[in-house]
């Protein structure tokens, strides 16, 4: 399945744009999204660290993933 | 729960804050106020911008003024962010907090701008004379 995903920050010029859509197998969780996108931008993984959302939430691992969710990287926030 | 969350790229206005918690029951107003500072490890920066994804980052506000209520008698929490490109000086968040007693009020304030910091999800981008980073991003 596609998902689309948002990129904030750091991550946005890492992937070359603020949403991108990465091909993943059904039933796919965002620990292996994660992974997946590790590996297509492998400068995601200098980072002191990323963390995904999902729909608006951070997601743990395990957390199973749908075509229709929002999905975004989340780089080390940095606000206030 | 009396929250007020704004994310706005137009400055700030710090007694319109103060004013979304002024109570009449409240003995007092606790207001931090973040300001863009001009050098950061001896370095001079020029300005910051700022990024948000913002509907998160209005959800994630609210949540930590919701935790504020559960730990701390508090009437009134608001937290203003501002995105865009800040100058020098310029105020890039204003959170106030009304209680009854001040040491709620303070401890409230300070738990959010710490809260903030770690979860919410903005981001700054340092602007130097001779680049520009984006803060924490690395180790």
């Amino acid at each position: 399945m596609h998902i689309n995903i948002l990129a904030f920050g750091i991550a946005k010029e890492i992937c070359g744009g603020s949403t991108l859509q990465v091909e993943v197998p059904d039933h796919a969780t965002a620990g292996e999204l994660k992974q997946l996108l590790t590996e297509q931008y492998p400068r995601l993984g200098g980072l002191s660290s990323f963390l995904l959302a999902v729909n608006e939430a951070f997601a743990a691992p395990d957390t199973p993933l749908s075509a229709r969710d929002e999905v975004a990287i989340i780089p080390p926030v940095s606000g206030g | 729960m009396d929250i007020d969350v704004i994310i706005s790229d137009k400055p700030l206005d710090i007694m319109a804050c103060v004013g979304q918690v002024t109570r009449p029951n409240a003995g007092g107003i606790d207001v931090f106020i973040g300001t863009v500072r001009d050098a950061t490890q001896g370095k001079a920066v020029l300005r910051l911008e700022f990024e948000a994804y913002q509907s998160m980052a209005i959800r994630e506000m609210r949540r930590i003024a919701e935790q504020a209520f559960a730990k701390w008698p508090v009437h009134a929490i608001a937290i203003h962010h501002r995105t865009g490109v800040l100058q020098i000086g310029e105020v890039a968040v204003v959170i106030a907090v009304s209680a009854a007693h001040r040491a709620a009020a303070f401890e409230a304030c300070r738990f959010a701008i710490d809260t903030l910091k770690q979860m919410v999800p903005i981001w700054k981008k340092e602007v130097f004379e001779d680049g520009e980073v984006w803060v924490a991003a690395h180790p």
